[in-house]
């Protein structure tokens, strides 16, 4: 125990007397935080929309005029030709053009139906998928305001029953960007630091020839092991809480559920990471190799992990392997707590997939790691 | 009689792969003794103490360090060496002193004897005065002297020193030599590789390595009557170049 002591006091002398390394620890995350907190939205906004009309009467500058009112959408041109609108596109000074056909306002009186044509540029698939979401709501309120008319101006006409949704969004109400993507992000940034520091720390001992140094003493594995990580795993608690204070006063992201649950999960998923780092760093020989091996793991972990992309989304095999993805157990418990206040028994399941990771990776840190080779 | 051998090497042998390394090398050495291990660059002496001190897994052959066996309890090995590496191995980026405490505590001294020691040492080094100063700041001939102590602190048995004089001035080799003999009169058995053939000359006995097999070993008298050699730079070529 007093051995292990001698390492951690060592460990955090070295840690704080790094100049180089301590504004990496605490004022990038946080600078992180704050950026990729405020960029990372998937709402697409200031739409570049472009229009052809052909019909140019007062029903097709109406609809026209809908998507003028949409905060969404920047209305820029009428396009007085369907080439000059593909060439506008195709340079990328409109990202969606609307076709008003012919006899646009003569077939909604007398067919009662007409077509409009879209084009949207989707080399960005999802912002496409967004913008179609955008435009076809707006099409149907300009649609029902049209039958409303048409039911004023003929009283044939018998108005078909609509079906209206009305969504409530719980635990988000807003559907707030940020309070969704913060919590995220806030576990990116407790992984990222924790996993790179761990991973890099023993490579460096063994590049500068102390770890050889401290091979030949009578330590014992677990000592110097537990005495190494200890310090980041202080480190992780105290970005944590950085995140927490950050997301609370800057995003006014609610705390719904027990800082001490969540607290007492990250205690046990930071050790998972500290394991994995540890786990690099036994096969590596240099701070490079382990830096490479530790992003390729990140990116993986990160792009997987359900904050980006959803999970659900994903194909099966992809699925099967988020579940050795600890960042997205993190990022689930996170939001859950945070969001939903969600309690011990809810995040149970989580909590135990990810104490049976750290035991495995700590337990193959610790074997890995050879004093005698 | 084997009381008085703490290190004894009976074939020892280590391969990498297809190369062997270490070829079956068998010596003893003597409590108290000053033992030069000498060879050329890649002869193998790195490899072999690796083995006796614990860090490296022998492949065959037998050797029992300080008591103990190599195979069996590497690690109660270790509580009764004193290793300098080659590669200087004190933390730059902590104080003299906090290497010393760092050092005292992972081998298990208790506070007020790491305090004893710390003083004595900085006092013996005439370090007063950059005691507090980060070891990465020190001449490289300081920090070797202050390795070498550090290596001493828990009073080991036997200290093994790999190359400790490589790239210092004479002056402080020669300063280096009288803290070795000033810890060998203390009892401590020294185990010493170098490359510099005057200091082959202190030692009391010196084995010379070529492609990992012993050649010769005796005193270094012996050893220039045998090969009817003027001094033992002579004595080394004539074994190294075969």
């Amino acid at each position: 125990m007093k051995t292990i002591l001698y390492i951690i006091q060592k460990e955090f002398k070295q840690i704080f007397r790094n100049k180089g390394m301590l504004p990496i620890i605490f004022v990038l995350p946080i600078i992180q935080l704050v950026i990729l907190s405020n960029a990372a939205t998937f709402e697409v906004q200031h739409i570049k929309f472009g229009y052809i009309d052909h019909d140019h009467t007062s029903t097709s500058r109406a609809l026209v005029e809908r998507f003028n009112a949409s905060t969404y959408f920047d209305v820029l041109t009428d396009f007085p030709s369907e080439a000059l609108a593909n060439s506008a596109m195709l340079k990328g000074d409109v990202d969606v053009i609307v076709e008003i056909p012919h006899y646009f306002e003569r077939d909604l009186q007398k067919e009662k139906r007409t077509n409009v044509g879209v084009t949207i540029n989707a080399i960005d698939g999802a912002a496409a998928g967004v913008e179609n979401v955008y435009l076809t709501q707006i099409v149907q309120r300009f649609n029902q305001q049209v039958k409303v008319n048409l039911l004023q101006a003929s009283d044939l006409q018998v108005q078909p029953i609509q079906i209206e949704t009305i969504p409530l969004f719980w635990y988000n109400e807003t559907l707030n960007y940020k309070t969704f993507m913060v919590p995220g992000i806030l576990v990116l940034l407790v992984t990222m630091i924790t996993l790179f520091l761990s991973g890099m720390n023993i490579v460096r001992e063994k590049e500068i020839g102390t770890l050889e140094q401290i091979n030949v003493t009578p330590i014992k594995k677990s000592q110097f092991i537990i005495g190494k990580l200890f310090p980041f795993w202080v480190i992780g608690m105290g970005l944590l809480t950085i995140g927490l204070i950050l997301a609370r006063v800057v995003f006014n992201v609610p705390m719904v559920g027990s800082l001490v649950l969540m607290y007492f999960y990250t205690s046990i998923y930071i050790l998972v990471v500290l394991g994995i780092g540890l786990f690099i760093s036994n096969f590596t020989e240099t701070q490079q190799q382990a830096m490479f091996i530790a992003w390729f793991f990140m990116v993986i972990f990160i792009l997987m992990s359900g904050l980006f992309t959803p999970i659900e989304s994903m194909p099966k095999w992809a699925q099967l392997l988020t579940e050795f993805n600890p960042i997205k157990y993190f990022v689930e418990v996170m939001r859950m707590v945070m969001l939903k206040g969600s309690s011990f028994m809810d995040i149970l399941p989580q909590l135990l997939k990810t104490l049976l990771y750290a035991v495995v990776m700590n337990g193959l840190a610790v074997w890995s790691y050879k004093k005698t080779t | 009689m084997s009381t008085n051998k703490v290190i004894q090497v009976d074939g020892l042998t280590k391969m990498f792969g297809d190369f062997t390394a270490v070829n079956a090398i068998t010596f003893d050495v003597k409590k108290g003794e000053i033992f030069g291990f000498l060879g050329a660059n890649g002869a193998g002496k790195t490899t072999a103490m690796k083995m006796l001190i614990g860090i490296s897994n022998p492949t065959s052959g037998k050797a029992n360090v300080a008591g103990f066996d190599v195979f069996t309890n590497a690690e109660d090995i270790k509580k009764n060496i004193g290793y300098m590496s080659q590669k200087f191995a004190l933390y730059d980026d902590l104080t003299v002193k906090e290497n010393i405490t760092f050092f005292g505590g992972i081998y298990g001294l208790s506070r007020s004897k790491i305090k004893e020691k710390s003083n004595a040492l900085i006092e013996d080094l005439g370090l007063e005065t950059v005691a507090n100063q980060l070891v990465g700041s020190l001449p490289l001939g300081w920090k070797q002297k202050i390795s070498f102590s550090v290596a001493l602190l828990h009073d080991p048995k036997i200290v093994f020193l790999d190359e400790p004089t490589g790239g210092v001035d004479p002056i402080t080799r020669r300063q280096f030599w009288e803290m070795i003999y000033k810890a060998a009169n203390q009892g401590t058995t020294v185990f010493v590789t170098t490359h510099y053939m005057d200091e082959a000359e202190y030692c009391d006995r010196v084995s010379i390595m070529v492609n990992g097999k012993i050649e010769a070993l005796d005193t270094p008298k012996n050893l220039k009557t045998q090969f009817k050699a003027a001094n033992m730079n002579d004595v080394f070529l004539k074994l190294a170049r075969g």
